[in-house]
């Protein structure tokens, strides 16, 4: 329980070894390795069915490996009791499911879930630890408002809220800006780069959009038929080369204007200005 | 120690004022506890107060002071047949079957996160009441044997659903559908069955699929109590698992959820309830289906509803079972007014969700 | 509409480029007209064995010569017992026939109308709600006449197709299979306590009741038949000509509507006849459950997704699987007989399972 005191940066380790990963007879991970630093932002891109997915849900548990392992601090997070590796790796899934009429507060309450024992009654520290999510993620308003009534971009913020709630150094999201538009796909990310930045969470997410995730991550994996293709700075994995292996498509890379990294620009068949 | 829990309180968060969310948030949770109590404290009160009518009224009307003085063991002149042994064991039963009914019944539709997935709709009931009628008709038994019969059937036909549904994890979706055509199954069985049966062994099959609390006595009582006292506790140790699930298996694993036991766990005591249950006095028709969302209307999304449910189903079987004896000119097994209650449900579950469509 | 049948001719070709793309995409086409045409004609043809083995075997055993001649003798006194039992399996054999041919047309229109691979009179609860109404008949309005229990049976199923629908729509996620199944189940208890409840006070007909409730075509006449065959000949032609809106359809309202379909009135009209057929079957027999499951689904696989064949194939299969349901009930129980609801829910409820599991959870 002590481990996880740091109050400016996360000092967890998460790395995977080996960790190879199938459904029946298909192999969707084989041989992959991968370290997450503490304290950054990770995003894993990939083209579909390159094992995105299969890897945050290796990483956070919900499968387990055929071969290899996921460490957590060089313990085996798939050895480790649920509550405890659920009071220091947050997880928010793709498509969370929220139950009728459930309000805001009551949902991000669900969050203490881990911290809590079966005779405690929810203490003051539990409350204090909702009020934060909800500030953190500006829901205070919402709080008393069922789940159901919100919009998409707020109920993203909703169920983020809910997973600080669980006061994790290590947060997991499976593609969490998907069903947004891009104003609130940039609100998500500036949350999470917040978070980051303030709390100094570790993150890792799976992100489609190429651009957004070289803005907003300290280091992006592209995975490339189950394995780890390059695994770096931004500016050190989006080559053009790069693109082609694990998409399958011409781009060209240059400048983004705004933050001074990469940015992919697709090349298709048409439109294709001469020179 | 959880205190320091709270890392960020020195680095500022982006927006808001901490201070009044927290008291927002307090203050709603304490509204939550108030009105979780509020409820079952009501709720308890009524089946208190059901339970005593159900012991006075009847044929004879018997005040509460010689009641009270059978329940403890004097010998009332009239009163101590009528009351200790007609009518004493048959509201224990209808409070505790309710109970079990009760609870079984939310566990299933909190796990499977549906109003409709109870074990009566999705057949798990329906493996006890065709043994009972399978042991009176063809077997010809009765007694503890034919409860016994019927408890192990129950489960066995509750594990055969959980078995055909797993593939690689058990999908609730799954488990419903393979429920719902194992029920199918069973009926047309016990359809078969009573095409053959006599005129007394049919009288009292139907009984047995109906439910009816008609001339129960203490032996049935006992073992359903018992269940009701070990597989209670079960369940409500599993209350804050179960609320987990509702967010899906996934954010309930990363919560620290072991889904699959917590799964396992509550089916195996819901299950067996729900068999005690029946083998005691049938599968009283949609006690099981009617009490969770009931309670789940009376409580709000304050906090678990086991034990909301569990009152819940108490009161309608000791309410239908008044119903079914005195109110009508016909006498009623209790589980036909049960059944009969479930059809306004229904068309409120249809009217209620098209509100909710309404204004979203 | 022409779109239908060329998205079912190229379908072949798409899946194997290689061999099909040189060749005239007529061809395929015209192979596989051929195919099913023989398939059909190979259906006919088991029904026409079945409908001999009905005639031939039952509790009493009657030897081939006595058979023909009591055939020979049709619409003369009968004579001898031999005969007599003969004459009865004959309407027998049709009632089986053309219920079995109801209900396997009405579950593959259900299934094209809901979009949902698990709709049956059966699960839906159709067939308990037409039972109910036709008890109310019997029990308060002392209705026992035929072709009172016919309009009351059809009234009863279509009020139930309504309230099935309407109950599994409620919610977010529209009427998914699994929504629709579970409504179905819970009207099929609602609709069981409520027969009990109206029965229970009436000893009097408490025996009528059962025995039409358990259902069956044993006790078939030809007036009975006779009262059902219009409505029957109705359902059938409007689910024949809803065939190809059917097929529209198929491809979700969005897009039925951008092909020129008047998706309401297609589906309403569709419905219509599933509702005819499945009320009038089950005035006459009884619910009956599972046909209307297990036919379409077993038809899909040789005549595959073309209403137009789905259909027919569906009558033809349909009739066969109640016909050799009802053959065997009275072989397996002699010298009793089992009825033929029964038989089909033993064979339906597996299939059932059997294709739940098959699916993928989130197509449910």
């Amino acid at each position: 329980m002590t481990t996880h005191l740091n109050l400016t940066a996360s000092t967890h380790e998460l790395r995977a070894e080996g960790l190879a990963v199938g459904y029946g007879e298909r192999h969707v991970l084989s041989g992959l390795d991968l370290e997450i630093e503490p304290g950054t932002v990770t995003s894993i891109v990939g083209a579909n069915a390159s094992g995105k997915s299969t890897l945050l849900r290796t990483l956070s548990r919900l499968l387990s490996p055929a071969g290899g392992q996921v460490l957590l601090d060089g313990r085996s997070v798939h050895s480790m009791p649920s509550k405890e590796l659920a009071r220091v790796l947050g997880l928010l899934p793709q498509s969370p499911v929220s139950p009728d009429g459930i309000t805001v507060a009551d949902l991000v309450g669900r969050g203490r879930h881990p911290h809590q024992r079966m005779f405690r009654a929810w203490s003051a520290a539990d409350d204090a630890a909702v009020a934060h999510a909800l500030d953190a993620t500006a829901t205070a308003d919402l709080a008393d408002r069922p789940v159901d009534e919100l919009s998409g971009g707020q109920r993203q913020r909703v169920w983020i809220a809910m997973v600080l709630a669980q006061q994790t150094d290590l947060l997991l999201l499976d593609e969490p800006t998907t069903f947004l538009d891009v104003s609130h796909q940039i609100e998500v990310l500036d949350l999470l780069a917040d978070l980051n930045r303030d709390r100094g969470t570790t993150i890792v997410m799976v992100l489609h959009d190429l651009n957004l995730a070289a803005r907003y991550s300290d280091r992006l994996v592209a995975l490339e038929g189950g394995r780890v293709y390059a695994a770096g700075p931004a500016s050190a994995v989006l080559t053009e080369q790069c693109v082609q292996d694990v998409f399958g498509l011409r781009s060209r890379i240059i400048d983004d204007p705004v933050s001074g990294g990469p940015l992919v620009v697709p090349v298709g068949r048409h439109h294709v200005a001469a020179g | 120690m959880t205190a320091t829990l709270t890392p960020t309180a020195s680095t500022g968060s982006p927006t808001g004022s901490p201070a009044g969310t927290l008291a927002k948030v307090t203050g709603a949770r304490l509204g939550r506890r108030r009105r979780r109590a509020l409820v079952i404290g009501i709720l308890s009160v009524l089946v208190v107060a059901v339970f005593a009518a159900s012991l006075m009224v009847g044929r004879t009307f018997y005040g509460p002071a010689e009641v009270l003085g059978v329940v403890f063991g004097q010998d009332v002149d009239g009163a101590t047949f009528t009351v200790g042994t007609l009518r004493l064991p048959r509201a224990v039963l209808a409070v505790v079957a309710g109970a079990c009914f009760g609870l079984g019944g939310v566990t299933f539709q909190t796990m499977l996160r549906n109003p409709l997935a109870s074990p009566d709709i999705i057949g798990i009931s329906s493996g006890a009441s065709a043994a009972a009628a399978f042991a009176i008709i063809v077997l010809g038994i009765d007694g503890p044997a034919r409860s016994a019969f019927a408890i192990v059937a129950g489960l066995g036909v509750a594990l055969l659903i959980y078995l055909l549904s797993s593939k690689g994890g058990v999908a609730g979706t799954r488990l419903i559908l393979v429920g719902i055509g194992i029920a199918a199954i069973l009926t047309s069985l016990t359809n078969y069955l009573l095409s053959r049966a006599g005129s007394w062994d049919l009288q009292e099959a139907l009984r047995w699929l109906t439910g009816s609390l008609n001339g129960v006595g203490w032996e049935q009582v006992l073992p359903t109590l018992v269940a009701l006292l070990v597989l209670a506790p079960v369940l409500l140790g599993q209350s804050a698992n179960l609320e987990s699930l509702t967010l899906g298996d996934d954010t309930a694993a990363g919560l620290g959820v072991r889904v699959n036991r917590t799964r396992l766990v509550a089916v195996i005591a819901a299950v067996g309830l729900v068999a005690f249950a029946t083998a005691a006095c049938g599968p009283i028709a949609f006690v099981a289906f009617l009490s969770g969302p009931i309670a789940a209307r009376l409580l709000g999304p304050n906090g678990s509803l086991l034990v909301p449910s569990a009152l819940v189903g108490t009161l309608l079987v000791l309410v239908a079972d008044l119903v079914g004896q005195f109110a009508i000119g016909t006498r009623y097994p209790v589980g036909v007014v049960t059944g009969v209650l479930g059809a306004p449900f229904l068309l409120y579950l249809i009217v209620r969700q098209h509100r909710i469509g309404a204004t979203s | 509409m022409t779109l239908t049948a060329t998205s079912t001719a190229t379908r072949p070709s798409r899946r194997r480029p290689g061999t099909d793309a040189p060749r005239s995409p007529a061809l395929p086409t015209r192979t596989a007209w051929r195919r099913r045409l023989a398939w059909l004609g190979a259906g006919l043809v088991v029904l026409v064995l079945l409908c001999a083995a009905s005639v031939a075997i039952g509790s009493r055993t009657v030897d081939m010569p006595a058979i023909v001649e009591a055939l020979g003798s049709l619409g003369e006194p009968v004579e001898g017992l031999d005969q007599a039992a003969v004459v009865k399996r004959i309407p027998r054999t049709v009632l089986a026939l053309v219920v079995g041919a109801a209900l396997g047309v009405a579950g593959a229109v259900m299934q094209g109308v809901t979009r949902n691979p698990l709709a049956d009179p059966g699960i839906l609860g159709i067939n308990m709600g037409a039972s109910l109404a036709v008890v109310v008949g019997m029990a308060w309005f002392g209705m026992f006449a035929a072709h009172h229990m016919i309009w009351m049976a059809i009234l009863g199923a279509a009020l139930t197709a309504v309230l099935v629908y309407a109950i599994a729509s409620a919610g977010r996620s529209g009427a998914s299979p699994l929504k629709l199944a579970l409504a179905g189940a819970a009207l099929t208890a609602v609709a069981t306590s409520f027969i009990t409840a109206v029965a229970m006070p009436r000893g009097d007909i408490s025996a009528n009741i059962r025995s039409w409730q358990i259902g069956g075509v044993g006790g078939a006449a030809w007036d009975a038949i006779g009262l059902v065959a219009p409505f029957l000949a109705v359902g059938m032609l409007l689910a024949l000509a809803s065939a190809r809106s059917l097929n529209s359809l198929a491809l979700g309202d969005d897009l039925a509507a951008g092909l020129g379909e008047r998706v309401m009135l297609a589906r309403g009209l569709a419905a219509l006849s599933s509702v005819l057929l499945a009320g009038a079957a089950t005035a006459v027999a009884g619910p009956i459950g599972f046909v209307g499951l297990v036919v379409p689904h077993a038809c899909r696989l040789l005549a595959g997704p073309d209403h137009r064949w789905l259909l027919s194939y569906s009558a033809v299969a349909g009739a066969g699987l109640l016909l050799a349901s009802d053959v065997l009930g009275r072989i397996i129980a002699r010298p009793s007989e089992i009825d033929v609801g029964i038989l089909t829910a033993l064979i339906g409820a597996p299939f059932f399972i059997h294709i739940v599991r098959q699916r993928k959870v989130r197509e449910l």
